[in-house]
Formats: C-alpha cells, sequence, structure tokens
C-alpha cells in the first residue's frame, strides 16, 4: 500500500501534490512538502544505509541537518550526489537516490563481516598494526583499506550546473528562522534597519512547524517580514561560517528542490554576508544515548519522531518507546499518540516529574528509573530491552518498531564558536553555551540555553532589537510575541548506558563508548587526541548527535567533569557546502579572465595560434599553407625578419608614463642605471633590481620631456614592476613629487624589424624623418601613422634594424594593416612570440627565462650596468658576497655539436661528470642552422670554446654541446644601428 | 613497555582490548637533562627519537605547551615528497623520504606512509622548462622523477581534465615515491618510540624564558618551573620568532596564515596527490575517503587559526578547473594552520647566535615532509654541535651572505614563497 504511514491529515505537507520517486530502483509516493526521509518513512521504508566501518543496517536517525546514517547518492548521471542527507534533501517529482556502502544488496551487505572482527577493528588498530611486512603496508593493506574506505560514490564528471556569488551587507544578520530569528528579524526589521534572516529550511519557523496551535504566529510573523522592504528572506540558505570582521558565509540552494535548474539559473548561490550586527538564533540538537544498539534501523532521535508526526504528517512506526532523560522529549509521545501509534513504554531513568505524570495520566506505561539496556531486531527494530539504572545486564523487551531517544539538547554553538566567543559549561542542561561575544554577535533562544518557544522568542525579540540598536537604530515598539508553556529541557545527568553490544557515540563513523576508552587507556585523552584517534565527531555531521556524548564517556574514563574534558574546535562548515557554489563562475574556461591585444582580431584573421602568456592571449605564430611544421612556420617567420621585415605585435608588455618633478631621480632609484641623464627624445634600456639585488625586471624607458618619463616592462612582470613602483613611492619616499599611470591598455604597440624596416616605417609614418642621421638607434619621436597620432621609438630586440610603433590602442588594427601593405613589396611577414624568441636568443638578449628571480646582473653579464655613483634599490645586497661570488652560474651561449640533436630548457650542463649550469632558453638558428640555446653555466666564460654535455635524465638525452659566447649574432651590434 | 605486533593486537582483541597502555608515558619535567626540545610537534619528537636512536642521547625533554601534535603537524595535509630543484634541498628532503620508508619499522607505530605518486601539472612551455630544470637535478642526483606528457597525465589521473577551457594541462612532473602520510600518527609514533627510549615528553610545559649566561644556554623557563640543560633545540614552527625574541635574537621569519579543507568521505576517486599548476590547488585522497586540498597562504601575517573566504573561493575555483567532477561534491571542513615563512622558501636547521641553542624552524608550508629529515638533522646538530652536510646550507646567516635557498626565485618576499 502506498504511503501506508502518512496520516489523513495534519501537517505542511500537501496532499494534493503527489510526487514519485525512486529508492534503489522501487518507485513510491510521497507528497510536495516531504524531505526524502519523511516521503521513506511513510512508505514504510526504515533500513537506508550501512555504516562506514562495521557496515551496520542504518535508518533514517533525525529530521534536519544533523542527520548523521541517513546519507544517499542523490540524483544519477553526472548530476548523482553522494552522501546527501535524506532529512533535508527535499521530494521533487522524479527524485532518484540509492543507498551506499554495500557490497551486495542493502539488506545483505557482505562487509557487514566487518562487525564480527570488532574486537581487532577498534580505534586506531591501524596505527598499531599492517606494519608486518614492510612491503605490505602499500601493496596489500592500504589498497584494501582504501577501497573499503568512503561512503558515497561520485559520478567522475563533469558538473552541468551552474552557481553564482552573492555578496549582501546588512545591519543585523539573523541566522535561524525558529521562534527566536521569527522574532528577532521582526524586532530588527520594526527599527528600519537592513535586515537579513536566513534559514538552511525550505520553511520559515523551525521548531514552530510542529507547533499547530501556534501556526498563527508563524504566518503572521512570515507576512509581516515580508512587508518590511528592508528586510530580506533567505530561506534554503544555510550560514556555513563565521569569519573575522562580521563575514560570514552562507549557500543558498536556489533550485536543489527541482529535478534541474531551469534554464540560465544558477544550482545554488553562495553568500558572502557583511553583517555590522549578528544574532545568532540557530536551535538546539537533540543528543543521543550510548546503549547497546543504539543504531539500529527504528531508534531514532524523539524531536525527529515528532515531527514527522506533525510537520510531515507520517508516524515512524506503529508500536514507539520513548527513553526520555527530560520533560522536553515527552511530546514526542503525544504527538506519535495523537498520530495512532501505539506508545508501548516510556523510560525515564529519573524518578517522576511533570511530564511523567501527564504521561501516565494519557495512559502510557512510564518506567520511572529505567534506562534502554540493549535493542532488539535485524535489519529493523523488533523490540527495546529495559533495565533499571544502574542494573548492568539486560532487561526485558517490549516489542516496539520505534525507539525514540533524548539525551537532553545541545544547542548549536557552531557559529557563535567560530566567531571566537569561548564555550561555557552550563550545569543545568548539561550543555555548552556561547560565552562573552568577541565579534559582534550575539545568540538568542535554544541556542543558548533559552528553550521552550514563548521563553526564545522573547529572547529572539530582545536580541534583534538590542541587534538593530547596536548598529545605531532607534528601538521601535513591541511586538507580539507567541504564548506557550515551556517544558522543562534540564535533563538528568545519563550519557551511556553501559551493557554488552557497540553503543555507538558517533554512529556515523561507527565510534563506540568502548573506543573512547580504549584511546584513554592508550593515552589519547585529551578530547582532542581522542577525537583524532578514533574518528570521533569527524563525519559529515561533526559530532552534532554524538559529540557531547563522547566527550562525557572520555570524562567519566578520564574521572573529571564534561566541562573539563570539552569539546573539539568547531570549525567551518556548520554543514557541508557544494564545492561548485564556492568555486562560483570562476571555473574551466572561466579560471581566469582573457585578457587580449587591440589586434586579437587582426591576428585571428592571420590564423595565429595562439599562447597563453599570464592571462594574455598572444600569437605564437602565423601557420602558412606550405609549412612543414611549427617550427617551419616560425623560421620562415624569423628569416623574414634577418632578410627583409616582420611585424609583431607587442602591446602586452608594460608601460608606465612617470611624472613630477622628482620623476629621474626616482627613476635613477629604482633602476640600477642612470635616467637623469637621458636626454629628451631618447631611450635606454634599463634594469631594476629587487631589494634583495636579484633582478627584477628589464626595458626600455624614454624621456618624453624634462619632468616625463615612459617606462616599459616585460609581459610578465607589468602588474608586480607597478606595485613595486606605487609601494616605494608611498612608503619609502612620499617626500618625492612623482605621480604614476599605468597605460598598458591604452597603447598598442608593434615592432618592425628587420632591414627593411626603415621602408617599412617611411611609408607608414608622416612628420618625421626616419633617416638614420635625424632618427638614430633609442630615438624616440611623436608623428602621425596613417594620421593618427603615434609615437615612434628605435630599438630593437631582435638585433636588426627595427622600430616600435605605439599608438592609441583603438587605431592598432588600422597602423597594423598599414604596415602590412607597406611591407608588401618587400615581403612583410608577421611574426608571433616563438620567431621573437628565436631572435632575441641568436642575438644572446636575456628574457623572462633568464631573469627567473634567482640570478643577479653579473649573472647576466649585465654587471657593467649597476651604477658607480648613487644609490638604487638592490644595490646594497647585491654586494654580498654569495652575490658576487665569481664561481656562480653566468650567462652563455650554447650550440648543439651535430644541429640536428635538439637541446632544450631545463636541460642541466655537465662537466666533468657534475651539473655545472642549466639551459634557460633553447631554439634553432636561421642564421647558422642548428640548435642553440643560452644557459647558466659555472665559471661560464673559461668554458667558452669547449664542448660539454647538455644532459636531460627525464628525457633519456645526452647532447654534446659547445660553450659559445651569449652574444653571437652581430656582436658589433652594426645591424640595429645601420 | 610491550611493542605493537600481530601477536598482541590478536591477544588483546580477544580481551576486551583492555591490556593496551598509554603510546607514552605523561610526563613530569626533571629538573635537569642533557638536551631540551621545545615543541611538540613532528620535527620536536622526531629531533628526540634521533637524539635517542643515532646518537645514544636519551636523558631529553621534549617540552610542548599544549598537546603534541597539534600544531602546524596535526593540520597540515599530509604530502610527502623529495621533488625540489636546488641540490641543498633535494638531498636533505630526498634524505627525509628515505627515512619515511623504513618509518613503520623504526618506530614499531604504522604512520600510514602511502607512496601513490606526486604529479605537479604544468600548463605551458615556461613551466614545462621549469619542470624539467627541476626534474633533471632530481635525477642527476638519483632521486627518482618521471615527465609526464598530457596522455600520460590523463592515464595516470584520467580525473584531471587535462583540455580545461583555460589552461590545458601540457604534462607533468611525476615523482612516484612521494605521497602521502598520517600526519597525527607521525607525532604519536615519534612520541611513541622516543618514549620507549626513555625521553620524558612533557605535556602542558610551555617555555616562557630562556636561560642565558655568558652567551651559553643553561635551560629554559618554564609554566612548570625553571628546567635546565647545556643544550636546547627549538622545533616550534610558527612560535619561532617568539623564542627566539626570548633568546635575545631576531629571526628572518614571518608568521602567515595557510588553509586546508577536507571534503566528505568518498569512494576512491583520486589515487595519486595532484598540483595544479595554474592556480593554487592541490588534491589527496585520505584512506578514509576525504579529499584533502588545499592552496596558497592567505596573504598577510596572522596568528589565528582560520582563514579568509576569498582564499577559499580560489581553492575551490582551481579546484572544479582541474577538475570538473568535484563541483557536485562537499567540502565537510576547513581550517588554517600558522607557518613559518622564510624569505628564501627554505627553512633553518642550524646552531644559533647563543651557544648552545640549535633550531629547526621556517618550514614554510612544506614542513611535514620534512618531520623525519629535519629531526635527523636536528639531533645530528645538536649532538656534535655541528651541522651536517645536509643541511650544512639551512643557516641563519645565509642571508648575510647572499646564499638564498630560492627554489623559485619569488624573492625575498615571506607571503610569496
Ligand atoms: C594547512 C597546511 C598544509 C600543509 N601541507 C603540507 C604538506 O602537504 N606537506 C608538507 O610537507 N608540509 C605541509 N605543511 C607544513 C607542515 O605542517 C609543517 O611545516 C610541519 O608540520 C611543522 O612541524 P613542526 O613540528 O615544526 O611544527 P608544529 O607541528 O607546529 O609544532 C610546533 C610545536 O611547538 C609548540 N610550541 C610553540 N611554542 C611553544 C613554547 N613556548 N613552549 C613549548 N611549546 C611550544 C606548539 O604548541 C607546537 O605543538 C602544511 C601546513 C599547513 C598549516
Amino acid at each position: 500500500m502506498s504511503q501506508r504511514f502518512r496520516l489523513p491529515s495534519g501537517g505542511h505537507v500537501d496532499r494534493s501534490k503527489r510526487l514519485s520517486f525512486t529508492f534503489d530502483g522501487r518507485a513510491y509516493d510521497g507528497h510536495h512538502g516531504d524531505t526524502l526521509a519523511a516521503a521513506l518513512l511513510a512508505n514504510g521504508v526504515r533500513l537506508v544505509g550501512r555504516s562506514f566501518k562495521y557496515h551496520r543496517p542504518r535508518g533514517i536517525f533525525s529530521a534536519g541537518a544533523e542527520e548523521p546514517n541517513a546519507l544517499v547518492e542523490l540524483r544519477d548521471g553526472a548530476r548523482r550526489e553522494p552522501n546527501t542527507r535524506a532529512t533535508v534533501a527535499e521530494l521533487f517529482d522524479g527524485l532518484a537516490a540509492t543507498s551506499q556502502n554495500h557490497r551486495g544488496s542493502l539488506a545483505f551487505d557482505w562487509m557487514a563481516v566487518n562487525g564480527l572482527l570488532a574486537p581487532w577493528l577498534g580505534a586506531g588498530f591501524y596505527y598499531k598494526t599492517f606494519m608486518w611486512p614492510a612491503s605490505f603496508w602499500e601493496r596489500v593493506y592500504e589498497p584494501m583499506i582504501r577501497k573499503a574506505a568512503g561512503l558515497g560514490r561520485a559520478s567522475g564528471l563533469p558538473d552541468p550546473d551552474h552557481y553564482e556569488a552573492a555578496h549582501a551587507h546588512c545591519d543585523v544578520l539573523v541566522v535561524g528562522a525558529g521562534a527566536a530569528g521569527l522574532a528577532a528579524a521582526r524586532a530588527a526589521g520594526a527599527t528600519g534597519a537592513r535586515v537579513i534572516l536566513a534559514e538552511q529550511d525550505f520553511l520559515l519557523g523551525g521548531d514552530l512547524l510542529n507547533e499547530p496551535g501556534l501556526e498563527v504566529w508563524r504566518q503572521e510573523s512570515i507576512a509581516a517580514l515580508e512587508a518590511m522592504p528592508e528586510v530580506t528572506l533567505l530561506p534554503r540558505t544555510t550560514v556555513f561560517g563565521f569569519y573575522d570582521q562580521g563575514v560570514l558565509g552562507a549557500v543558498e540552494r536556489v533550485a536543489d528542490h527541482l529535478p534541474q535548474p531551469p534554464a540560465h539559473t544558477a544550482r545554488q548561490r553562495y553568500w558572502t554576508i557583511r553583517a555590522k550586527e549578528v544574532v545568532l538564533a540557530t536551535g538546539a540538537h537533540e543528543r543521543i544515548i550510548a546503549f547497546p544498539g543504539n543504531d539500529r534501523p527504528g531508534v531514532m532521535l524523539a524531536g525527529a519522531a515528532r515531527t514527522y508526526a506533525r510537520r510531515y504528517g507520517v508516524r515512524a512506526g506503529e508500536t514507539a518507546a520513548l527513553f526520555a532523560t527530560q520533560d522536553a522529549a515527552y511530546d514526542a509521545a503525544f504527538a506519535l499518540a495523537e498520530a495512532g501509534t501505539r506508545i508501548a513504554a516510556i523510560i525515564d531513568p529519573r524518578g517522576d516529574s511533570a511530564a511523567m505524570q501527564r504521561a501516565r495520566e494519557a495512559g502510557f506505561t512510564v518506567k520511572p528509573g529505567c534506562v534502554v539496556t540493549g535493542t532488539v531486531g535485524g535489519n529493523a527494530l523488533r523490540g527495546v530491552e529495559i533495565g533499571a539504572v544502574g542494573s548492568g545486564g539486560r532487561g526485558d523487551a517490549v516489542p516496539a518498531d520505534v525507539l525514540m531517544v533524548s539525551g537532553g539538547w545541545n544547542p548549536a554553538v557552531h557559529l557563535a564558536s567560530m566567531s571566537g566567543s569561548a564555550l561555557s559549561w552550563d550545569e543545568a542542561l548539561l550543555a555548552f553555551v556561547p560565552g562573552a561575544a568577541s565579534q559582534h554577535e550575539r545568540s538568542a533562544g535554544a541556542c543558548r540555553g533559552v528553550n521552550g518557544i514563548g521563553a526564545a522568542a522573547a529572547d529572539g525579540a530582545a536580541a534583534g532589537q538590542a541587534a538593530a540598536v547596536a548598529a545605531g537604530f532607534a528601538a521601535a515598539p513591541a511586538i507580539t510575541l507567541p504564548e506557550a508553556p515551556a517544558p522543562d529541557h534540564r535533563p538528568y545527568e545519563l550519557w551511556e548506558v553501559k551493557g554488552r553490544g557497540k553503543a555507538f557515540v558517533d554512529i556515523q563513523d561507527d565510534v563506540t563508548a568502548n573506543d573512547i576508552r580504549l584511546a584513554h587507556r592508550e593515552g589519547y585523552s585529551h578530547i582532542e587526541h581522542a577525537k583524532r584517534y578514533t574518528t570521533h565527531a569527524m563525519g559529515t555531521d561533526q559530532g552534532k548527535v554524538g559529540g557531547l556524548v563522547g566527550a562525557a564517556v572520555l570524562a567519566e574514563a578520564r574521572e573529571e567533569p564534561v566541562a573539563k574534558v570539552g569539546l573539539p574546535r568547531f570549525r567551518p562548515y556548520t554543514s557541508p557546502v557544494a564545492w561548485g557554489a564556492i568555486a562560483g563562475g570562476e571555473v574551466g574556461q572561466h579560471f581566469q579572465p582573457v585578457r587580449r591585444t587591440a589586434l586579437h582580431g587582426v591576428h585571428e584573421a592571420l590564423g595565429a595560434v595562439w599562447m597563453d602568456a599570464g592571462i594574455w592571449k598572444r600569437p605564437a605564430y602565423y601557420p602558412k599553407a606550405g609549412d612543414a611544421d611549427a617550427w617551419a612556420s616560425v623560421k620562415r617567420e624569423a628569416r623574414a625578419v634577418r632578410e627583409r621585415v616582420g611585424v609583431c605585435d607587442v602591446s602586452t608588455l608594460g608601460k608606465i608614463v612617470v611624472e613630477g618633478p622628482d620623476a629621474a631621480t626616482f627613476l635613477d632609484r629604482v633602476y640600477a642605471n642612470t635616467f637623469s641623464t637621458l636626454q629628451v627624445g631618447r631611450a635606454r634600456y634599463g634594469l631594476m633590481l629587487r631589494e634583495d639585488g636579484i633582478v627584477f625586471d628589464d626595458g626600455t624607458t624614454t624621456r618624453l620631456g624634462h619632468d616625463r618619463f615612459f617606462v616599459t616592462t616585460t609581459t610578465a612582470q607589468a602588474g608586480p614592476v607597478m606595485q613595486h613602483l606605487e609601494f616605494h613611492l608611498a612608503s619609502a619616499w612620499p617626500d618625492l613629487d612623482v605621480s604614476l599611470a599605468s597605460v598598458t591598455d591604452q597603447w598598442a604597440a608593434m615592432s618592425i624589424a628587420g632591414p627593411k624596416a626603415r621602408e617599412v616605417v617611411a611609408a607608414v609614418v608622416t612628420g618625421l624623418d626616419v633617416s638614420n642621421e635625424a632618427f638614430p638607434f633609442m630615438a624616440v619621436a611623436d608623428c602621425l601613422a596613417t594620421g593618427v597620432p603615434a609615437r615612434l621609438f628605435r630599438i630593437s630586440f631582435s638585433g636588426e634594424l627595427a622600430y616600435e610603433i605605439a599608438m592609441p590602442a583603438g587605431y592598432a588594427a588600422q597602423v597594423w594593416r598599414a604596415v602590412l601593405a607597406a611591407g608588401a613589396p618587400h615581403g612583410i611577414e608577421p611574426y608571433g612570440v616563438e620567431a621573437l624568441g628565436l631572435l632575441r636568443i641568436e642575438k644572446g638578449h636575456v628574457a623572462g627565462s633568464e631573469l627567473n628571480g634567482q640570478t643577479t646582473a653579473q649573472d647576466l653579464g649585465l654587471g657593467r650596468m649597476l651604477k658607480k655613483k648613487g644609490d638604487f634599490i638592490g644595490r646594497v645586497l647585491a654586494q654580498r658576497p654569495g652575490m658576487t661570488d665569481p664561481s656562480r652560474p653566468r650567462l652563455v651561449g650554447l650550440r648543439s655539436v651535430d644541429p640536428a640533436r635538439q637541446i632544450r630548457a631545463g636541460c642541466h650542463l655537465i662537466v666533468d661528470g657534475r651539473s655545472q649550469g642549466w639551459i634557460s632558453s633553447a631554439t634553432q638558428s636561421v642564421v647558422d642552422p642548428g640548435w642553440i640555446g643560452l644557459g647558466l653555466l659555472r665559471d661560464g666564460e673559461t668554458h667558452i670554446g669547449s664542448v660539454i654535455v647538455a644532459a636531460n635524465p627525464l628525457m633519456g638525452e645526452e647532447v654534446p654541446v659547445k660553450v659559445v659566447s651569449p652574444h653571437g649574432y652581430d656582436a658589433e651590434n652594426l645591424r640595429v644601428r645601420a | 613497555m610491550p611493542g605493537y605486533s600481530g601477536f598482541r593486537i590478536l591477544t588483546e582483541g580477544l580481551r576486551g582490548n583492555s591490556g593496551w597502555k598509554p603510546a607514552w608515558r605523561k610526563a613530569a619535567p626533571k629538573p635537569s637533562y642533557d638536551v631540551i626540545v621545545v615543541g611538540g610537534g613532528g620535527h620536536g619528537l622526531a629531533t628526540a627519537f634521533y637524539l635517542a636512536s643515532e646518537h645514544g642521547i636519551t636523558n631529553v625533554a621534549v617540552l610542548e605547551r599544549g598537546l603534541i601534535g597539534q600544531g602546524n603537524t596535526g593540520r597540515n595535509t599530509t604530502i610527502v615528497r623529495s621533488n625540489y630543484m636546488l641540490p641543498e634541498n633535494n638531498n636533505f628532503y630526498e634524505h627525509s623520504l628515505k627515512l619515511w620508508e623504513g618509518l613503520e619499522q623504526s618506530l614499531n607505530y604504522n604512520v600510514m606512509m602511502s607512496q601513490r605518486g606526486v604529479i605537479n601539472l604544468f600548463h605551458n612551455e615556461a613551466q614545462k622548462n621549469a619542470a624539467l630544470r627541476r626534474g633533471n637535478s632530481m635525477r642527476l642526483n638519483g632521486i627518482d622523477a618521471e615527465i609526464l606528457d598530457r596522455d600520460g597525465v590523463k592515464a595516470m589521473c584520467p580525473i584531471v581534465d587535462v583540455d580545461n577551457g583555460r589552461y590545458p594541462v601540457m604534462g607533468g612532473l611525476l615523482q612516484r615515491r612521494g605521497g602521502t602520510a598520517r600526519h597525527d600518527a607521525v607525532a604519536w609514533g615519534f612520541a611513541h618510540a622516543a618514549d620507549a627510549r626513555g625521553v620524558d615528553i612533557v605535556e602542558h610545559c610551555e617555555v616562557t624564558g630562556m636561560i642565558i649566561e655568558g652567551g651559553a644556554i643553561q635551560g629554559v623557563r618554564t609554566t612548570r618551573g625553571e628546567i635546565r640543560a647545556p643544550k636546547v633545540g627549538l622545533a616550534v614552527a610558527g612560535s619561532t620568532s617568539t623564542l627566539t625574541a626570548m633568546a635575545g635574537f631576531d629571526v628572518p621569519i614571518e608568521t602567515h596564515l595557510l588553509q586546508a579543507f577536507v571534503s566528505e568521505g568518498l569512494k576512491p576517486l583520486i589515487d595519486c596527490v595532484v598540483t595544479f599548476g595554474a592556480g593554487h590547488f592541490y588534491v589527496s585522497q585520505s584512506d578514509k575517503g576525504g579529499l584533502v586540498f588545499g592552496g596558497g597562504l592567505d596573504g598577510y601575517p596572522s596568528y589565528g587559526q582560520r582563514g579568509t573566504l576569498p582564499t577559499a573561493e580560489h581553492v575551490y575555483s582551481a579546484g572544479v578547473s582541474m577538475i570538473p567532477a568535484l563541483g557536485r561534491l562537499r567540502g565537510l571542513r576547513s581550517w588554517a594552520g600558522v607557518m613559518d615563512m622564510t624569505p628564501d622558501g627554505s627553512p633553518y636547521i642550524c646552531k644559533t647566535p647563543v651557544q648552545g641553542l640549535y633550531m629547526t624552524a621556517g618550514w614554510c608550508y612544506g614542513g611535514f615532509k620534512a618531520t623525519p629529515g629535519s629531526g635527523w638533522c636536528h639531533a645530528w646538530t645538536i649532538a656534535k654541535d655541528a651541522p651536517h652536510r645536509l643541511n650544512a646550507a639551512h643557516t641563519l646567516d645565509r642571508f648575510r651572505e647572499g646564499r638564498m635557498l630560492d627554489e623559485r626565485g619569488n624573492g625575498p618576499f615571506f607571503w610569496a614563497q
């Protein structure tokens, strides 16, 4: 029969909406408003999973986020989500769920034999074993353990959904929308404060959802909040962490209650909330009692059984027993009785109480002074054994298919603890409550031990108002509060019923009370050590239902109060968070933005092969029909530059304008060479050191006017150089009158290089005499190019006669086209970064792979650039003995003895059988065909002319190379000056 | 105390596991020792163990202000490898890795060293060249290293999206002998083995001052009284500068935050350790099934043992970029450790300006793998009052000398290492 355990009426489910779903392939029905757990219980499904270590049968244990047992794989295919708590998964039509962690079927799990081996598989057994024989750990034991470990299976497929991020600022953030949270939000909202109310559940109300009599107040509160323009309600939103300075992280489940997100809708939204004041109204988690068999399907938290009855209209079973230590749990028995479940017995270690009397009056069998000593059944509970407190041994069995357990209530102090508040022990509640706040935060209601709906609402209203006042708002008139008597939440102190059989303190990770005692016996007596040794409270529920029970068992073993033993530190996340939510949109293709030069489209039209240079896309080369391979293209482009003319986009170089009366002084300090002597209209190559004397960057700097310079940096260091300059101006020399502007994006630039470069430039540029006499090497001048304002530089990286022409980025394409047109008669070719690299290696110019953060100016043969007079950044530390040590590796040129044998950057240079250096850059020469490179070699100069070995053991290569001067091509620099 | 053996496991199991004794004694401090080691993390405990086992010095105390193994030793992501470029570093870390390989047997404690392979991905030519230079340096020093191309990466770790839209994987540098170990077990195992050789492990004993006479150490002041010793070794990670200040000198260390994360438990998904080359992210799967992952520093000096969200966002983004299947999984817990960062990213295992005072420090976020090697070299340096050849370069005055050990050329920025 479908939904055999569903009540005909009552609760917050819509019986007119029937939803079908499957669990382990079988079809069932549920209703709108159900969680998966509620729908399973409605259909009488008890067994839902297997435990971590012993593979014990497990059922639904709670009705909320604290669920340790009922974890399923939700959905299938790429949307499969392992370890999903059935107790918070909203039912939707077509939902498919699968049970986890069994070999064989859920009902007959072969791995359950682990239970028989339990005496040898206790806490930390693996630390003391698996060591013999030594080689067996990796080959035999560990693979075995790994295979058995874990709970659910990942899909292994890319997540098809997307996520988004949002930031919110508010005056008061209220976390939790139970009685306390609703009241807090209303009270704060009434002052006009900007309020955010975040609730993990899909319905607002918390425990109010179990109180039909207070439904009016709940509805009225929601309506009031919805009417306040400054109040934002965020249901389905879990606040997962409380960080420094009022920052909280939250995840909103936007579309998890739907089969799949609608088009253009994120599955989840990740919120960063910055709140002036925070009210925590996160309620309390009911805790278990450790007794033998306390994990059998059918055993559940008392409050959960009550919730299934009242909120979902589902009877958790036919015959129920209640095992409780305080009056607050008794309402579960009344709720189930109203729902038609027979109450077999109420077992309570106390002598008498108000609730016990009421229970007796209602006709229930009450067993005062008694405890549950064990459970009977296989994959489902059949009976409960009852004995007198302290009697030991097993008691008489009473038939029951549900055992409702309540060991007391633990305030949900997670966020308070994360905010930095120390916890303090409440002797009446036998639980930890938040201590003094360390941020702008206060707790209200059950999460600080104020129990009962009326009391919690009043506490919440006061906290909400106080928070708003603290945020600078004037108090508003009081709101109406619900009237409800508060049951007594103070428990009898009972953590464990000792007996034969496994009594769990952490149900998910299969940690028993005996494990905790064993940890203590072996010296792991501190709660942090015991936790790590036993894995107590380390499962997906992070010890919400049993954490304190384990601590109490440890306390007893240590013969110390629980308060002294304490709890392990609370850390984010309060509940597990979807990886994709935190990752947001910056994944895959969008992991980082793509930066394109103004000429990107032009390169694309030319069929460029792209390469990444940081976040830039740059053309590596431009293949042409007839090129045999990439090298053929690269060499063709390089040859064009050497023999005729080429054009290359160099817009990615960093460009910084340095301006002000002290600009020259400033540059003299940040560069190792001098700029104050540079004439207006001239450029100079500059070398910048880091503070520690290591080379930082190089580039040409131009003097545009007396107080105005134009600095260029390498592509990679554009950002770091700008930071470096800003930092020093702001911190070291605030007295200098200099301002900086990064203009990398404003100016596009292209290099026109080769013996025919002048002809091409002359055809494009007007208003400037570009003859060698009028415009010599290192000259710079403003001009017009294709009629637009441009700046021409006579500088060269390739070793050829070359110009760089820069223009406002918007005109780049038109200038580029004009250059190509003017160059066509000369056989111009556009060249990419690969050819650029080839040319500079041939010429012996250093670049990023030589300026790698480990080399000095001397290492690179640039020692003469360091000025003798005046200070500059890096001067002092560059003089340390280790930096000037003549035996440091020095820049050399290299040439493969056999021109056909490839050498690679990353090879080591072997002299006399030892590594004495490495190859930093390698390429094929077009001037003198064969493989060439630059490298750093100890005593480099002394080896010039000799043959050594370039070793690449990773690839099994050993190539004889000749050491040569790095300045191989046109050593006299005649070509650049031609 | 009887050691752990298969036979004991069997017999104890049969009698309710009631005969197990503490893995180490809860020692009270004596008035004096031959050597005091400050800091009960892996490095301090390993120092004590090797003093006893290699140098026969057993009248040793390890003083720990809280619990052993709760500092960085108990909060790191447990990657063990020796894939360094500079010979000064790779020789040291290789020595350490060799000690790891026999650690279960030396300690009679299973630290669950698992050599499942460590791959560092690269995505462009420059990164590949750097990987070649590093891997070749390893190979020339007798350390295992392999270069994988894109398909090799795919074969070894099929879940990595080698074609990710932004920075496709070009290949990876693989060290098969690298892997992970169980961090807590390392502290407990060294404690167990040192204790068995007579070392006093004194928990809840914070060092509050140094007793120095005539430029030489004479002992320490602690929350449990004065304790004398002619030799004191510091192994206090993020607290190093606090302790050296007590001894009257300054060290080039800044304390920074590093976060780590663990996912929910999953059936086997990722078999090796993989690091992304295009962002800060690395991941491995523990024997319990959780994915253990992390990224770069939070970027500002702090002693707060929690992190900030922007760093976490980058880590998660980089994770999904490298392995898109992670999107659907969940993060379970996050935390942070305080890192003792140095200006070149390499550590100090050395003598100090105070006679008889030694230190092992500056481990940045890579000191877990160094645990046995650091203890071994620190013990040697203490016992002989001179460094071993393996740690001769790891001095404090290498900065004065200009002989930095900067693996990646990041420069004198603590946060950039
Ligand atoms: C998130 C994270 C990830 C990491 N990942 C890796 C990794 O994957 N691989 C890797 O190799 N390394 C990693 N590391 C680094 C590694 O954890 C550390 O370098 C290493 O564990 C340091 O060990 P230790 O013994 O020096 O320090 P700790 O374990 O921190 O021990 C220092 C001890 O000194 C004690 N102490 C301090 N002051 C005093 C005092 N005054 N008196 C007495 N005792 C004192 C402390 O309480 C502490 O117990 C990571 C670190 C972090 C935080």
